[in-house]
C-alpha cells in the first residue's frame, strides 16, 4: 500500500470532521450564551461598577447588541485563528494560558495511554491464550475491580500508601520547585512526579483494552489463516506475534482513538488531585472561578486534540490493517 | 425464528423463568446481584439508620471505626456519621444513577432510532451531532453544564443525561439499519401501518437488548460521573454523597485515612455489581452471541 493512499484516505476522514467541529463551535457559543452574565458584566465587575449609559456603549463595542447571528459569526471567525477570548481571571488572553498548560496534559496522556495500551494488551493476549484458566480468571477479576474503581478514591490510597507511609513518591506538582533541576535530572524528577498521577489515569483503560484484546485474541484463533499457520509449522510464539497480534490489535486500536475524549476528561480530576498544571486542573478552576470564556476554549482546544488524534489512529489503523479499502 | 415450530410437544417454561436459568449460570453475576440488592436495600433503610440528617453531628470528631457503637464506622472531622453517610449516599448515588440512565436512553433511543429509520439526511445530521457530543471531553462538558446550569441535584442528572446518551445511540442506531428492511417490518408497513408505529412497536422491542445490557455501563459511569463531581465539592450540597464524602477525607488523610477508604470502597463495589449484572443480563438476553 502506499504511503500517498493511506494518506488520502486519512485527509478525507479529517473533512468529515469540519462539520463536527463547526457544531462544536456552535455549541460552545450557546453554552456562553446560557451562562449567566457575559463579557461586559465582567469587565464592570472588574472595574467596580459602571453607569447604564457606560455599559451599553461597551456592549455596542464588544457587539453585544448584535442579532444573534451577527455575534455567532464573528465569535466562529475569531475561534477559527484560536482567538477564545480575554480571561479576566488571569488578565491575559485565553490561547496564551491554554498553551502553557498544554505540555503538561499532553505528556500526561501520553504516558497514561501508552501505559494502558501496553499492559492491557498484554493481559489481554495473555489471558486469551489461557482461557478460562485460572491465570485467565485472575486477570479478568483484575480487570473489573480496575474498572470499579474511582481514580480518585485510587489516587487517595496511592499517595497514602506511597508518600504518607512510605514516602517513596511526592504528592503533587509537576516538578520540585526549589531544586532547579537540569537535563537528566529534571527529566527523573518529572517521571517520579508523574508516576502515581499516570497510574491513576490509566487504570480504567487498562481494564478496557484487557477486556478487548481478550475477547479480540479468542476471536482471531478461531480463524482459518492461524490454523493455515499452524500446519505450515509456525512456533507458538512467531504465531501470536505475528499472525494472531497483528489482527487482534485493530478493534483495539479503534477504541484508543474513540476513547481518547474520555481520558482527557479523566485528568480533570487526576490534575486536581495531583495539582498538575494542565488542561484538566484549569478547567476545574475555571468552573470554580467562573471563567466561562477559558471553559469554552478549553473544550474548544480538547475536540481539535480529539479530532487530530483520531487522523493519527486512522493513520494506524489504515498501517496495520491491510484490508481496509481506501475509498 | 421457524425452529420453535417443529418440535412442539413439550411446553416451555415462561419466559422470565428461561431468563433467570440463563442469568443464575453466571455465578459472578449472582454476585453481582447480591451486591446490587445489598445497595437497594441500604438505599431503602437509610431513613431507618439516620431519620434526622446525615449531615449533622452524631459524635466526636474523627471517632475511629468499631470504637463507639453509637456510630459503627466512625465519624468524620466534623463529627458526623460515616455510616448514616454511607446508606444515604447510596439513596444519592442509586437514584441519580437510575435517572440519569433512564434519560440518557430515553435520548440515545430517540435519536438513534430517527437516525437508523429514515436514513438519509436526517441520519447524517444526527450523526454528526452525536459525533459533536463524543468529541467533547464528557467530563469537561459535564463541569460546564453544572457550571451554567447549577449544583442541584435534578441538575446534575440532567447534565450527566446529556453526556452519556451517545453510546445507546449509535447501539440503536445500528440495530435500526439492520432491522428496518427485515421482512416483519416490510409486512407491517404494508399493511399500512405509520411510521410512529413501525418504530416503537415493530422494530424498537427487537433492538432493545443490548441497549438493555449496556444500561448497567452507564449506570455504573453515571454513578462514578456524579462521585466524581461531588469529590471535586461540585456536588449538590444539601445531599450525603459518597464522592463528597471521599473529598471531605482527602483533608484528613494522614491521619484518618479510613474517612476516605470506607466510601471508596462503597462506590467500587457498587460499580462491581453493575458490571457483574451486565455480564449476567447479556447471558440471559443474548443467549446466541459468542461467549468471550
Amino acid at each position: 500500500m502506499h504511503l500517498s493512499q493511506v494518506l488520502s484516505y486519512a485527509l478525507r476522514r479529517l473533512l468529515q470532521a469540519v462539520p463536527v467541529v463547526l457544531l462544536i463551535m456552535v455549541g460552545t457559543f450557546l453554552l456562553l450564551k446560557m451562562a449567566p452574565g457575559d463579557t461586559v458584566d465582567a469587565l464592570v465587575g472588574d472595574m467596580g461598577g459602571a453607569d447604564a449609559a457606560y455599559i451599553e456603549k461597551l456592549r455596542a463595542e464588544y457587539g453585544l447588541d448584535q442579532p444573534v447571528w451577527v455575534q455567532l459569526w464573528r465569535y466562529m471567525a475569531k475561534i477559527v485563528q484560536f482567538d477564545f477570548g480575554w480571561s479576566f481571571v488571569y488578565e491575559k488572553p485565553v490561547a496564551t494560558i491554554l498553551w502553557e498548560r498544554l505540555g503538561t496534559t499532553l505528556l500526561l496522556m501520553g504516558s497514561s495511554l501508552s501505559l494502558a495500551f501496553t499492559i492491557g494488551v498484554v493481559l489481554g493476549a495473555v489471558a486469551a491464550r489461557r482461557a478460562y484458566s485460572l491465570t485467565d480468571n485472575m486477570i479478568s477479576t483484575l480487570g473489573l475491580v480496575f474498572y470499579a474503581t474511582p481514580s480518585f478514591f485510587l489516587s487517595l490510597m496511592m499517595i497514602l500508601l506511597f508518600s504518607v507511609k512510605l514516602g517513596w513518591l511526592p504528592v503533587g506538582g509537576v516538578k520540585t520547585i526549589a531544586a532547579f533541576h537540569t537535563g537528566w535530572a529534571h527529566v527523573w524528577d518529572v517521571a517520579l512526579h508523574l508516576i502515581m498521577p499516570t497510574a491513576a489515569l490509566s487504570l480504567i483503560y487498562l481494564s478496557f483494552y484487557l477486556r478487548l484484546m481478550r475477547a479480540s485474541v479468542l476471536e482471531v484463533v478461531e480463524l482459518d489463516f492461524v490454523r493455515t499457520a499452524r500446519a505450515k509449522g509456525a512456533g507458538e510464539a512467531r504465531l501470536m506475534v505475528h499472525h494472531i497480534m497483528r489482527n487482534a490489535l485493530l478493534p483495539v486500536v479503534t477504541l484508543l482513538g474513540l476513547q481518547f475524549s474520555t481520558v482527557l476528561g479523566g485528568s480533570v480530576v487526576v490534575e486536581t488531585i495531583f495539582a498538575l498544571p494542565g488542561l484538566g486542573q484549569l478547567a476545574y478552576q475555571s468552573v470554580i472561578q467562573r471563567d466561562m470564556n477559558m471553559l469554552m476554549g478549553i473544550i474548544f482546544l480538547c475536540a481539535i486534540i480529539v479530532v487530530i488524534v483520531n487522523f493519527l489512529t486512522d493513520l494506524l489503523y489504515a498501517r496495520l490493517d491491510s484490508r481496509i479499502a481506501l475509498r | 425464528m421457524t425452529a420453535a415450530t417443529t418440535d412442539l410437544p413439550r411446553a416451555e417454561a415462561p419466559r422470565a423463568v428461561t431468563l433467570w436459568r440463563r442469568f443464575a449460570r453466571n455465578r459472578a453475576a449472582l454476585l453481582g446481584l447480591f451486591l446490587f440488592g445489598l445497595v437497594v436495600l441500604m438505599a431503602l433503610t437509610a431513613g431507618l439508620v439516620e431519620p434526622v440528617d446525615p449531615l449533622r453531628r452524631a459524635g466526636d470528631p474523627l471517632t475511629r471505626p468499631f470504637t463507639d457503637w453509637a456510630v459503627p464506622l466512625g465519624t468524620d472531622q466534623l463529627g458526623r456519621d460515616i455510616l448514616a453517610g454511607l446508606f444515604h449516599g447510596a439513596r444519592i448515588s442509586l437514584l441519580v444513577g437510575v435517572l440519569a440512565t433512564l434519560l440518557s436512553i430515553g435520548i440515545g433511543v430517540l435519536v438513534g432510532a430517527l437516525s437508523g429509520f429514515f436514513g438519509g439526511w436526517v441520519d447524517d445530521v444526527l450523526m454528526r451531532v452525536t459525533e459533536a457530543f463524543q468529541t467533547i471531553p464528557n467530563f469537561v462538558l459535564l463541569l460546564s453544564l453544572v457550571a451554567i446550569l447549577g449544583s442541584s441535584i435534578e441538575y446534575i442528572t440532567l447534565a450527566i443525561a446529556i453526556v452519556s446518551w451517545t453510546a445507546p445511540a449509535r447501539m440503536v442506531r445500528a440495530e435500526f439499519m439492520s432491522l428496518r428492511h427485515r421482512e416483519f417490518v416490510d409486512a407491517a408497513r404494508n399493511l399500512g401501518v405509520s411510521n410512529a408505529s413501525l418504530i416503537f412497536r415493530e422494530i424498537l422491542p427487537n433492538a432493545l437488548p443490548p441497549v438493555i445490557v449496556y444500561a448497567s455501563v452507564i449506570m455504573a459511569l453515571s454513578i462514578l460521573l456524579e462521585s466524581a463531581l461531588a469529590f471535586l465539592g461540585l456536588g449538590d450540597p444539601n445531599f450525603a454523597s459518597w464522592g463528597n464524602m471521599i473529598g471531605q477525607g482527602r483533608s484528613v488523610l494522614r491521619t484518618d485515612w479510613y474517612c476516605a477508604a470506607i466510601p471508596g470502597i462503597a462506590i467500587l463495589l457498587t460499580v462491581l455489581s453493575f458490571s457483574l449484572l451486565g455480564e449476567g443480563l447479556n447471558d440471559a438476553l443474548n443467549p446466541r452471541q459468542k461467549k468471550t
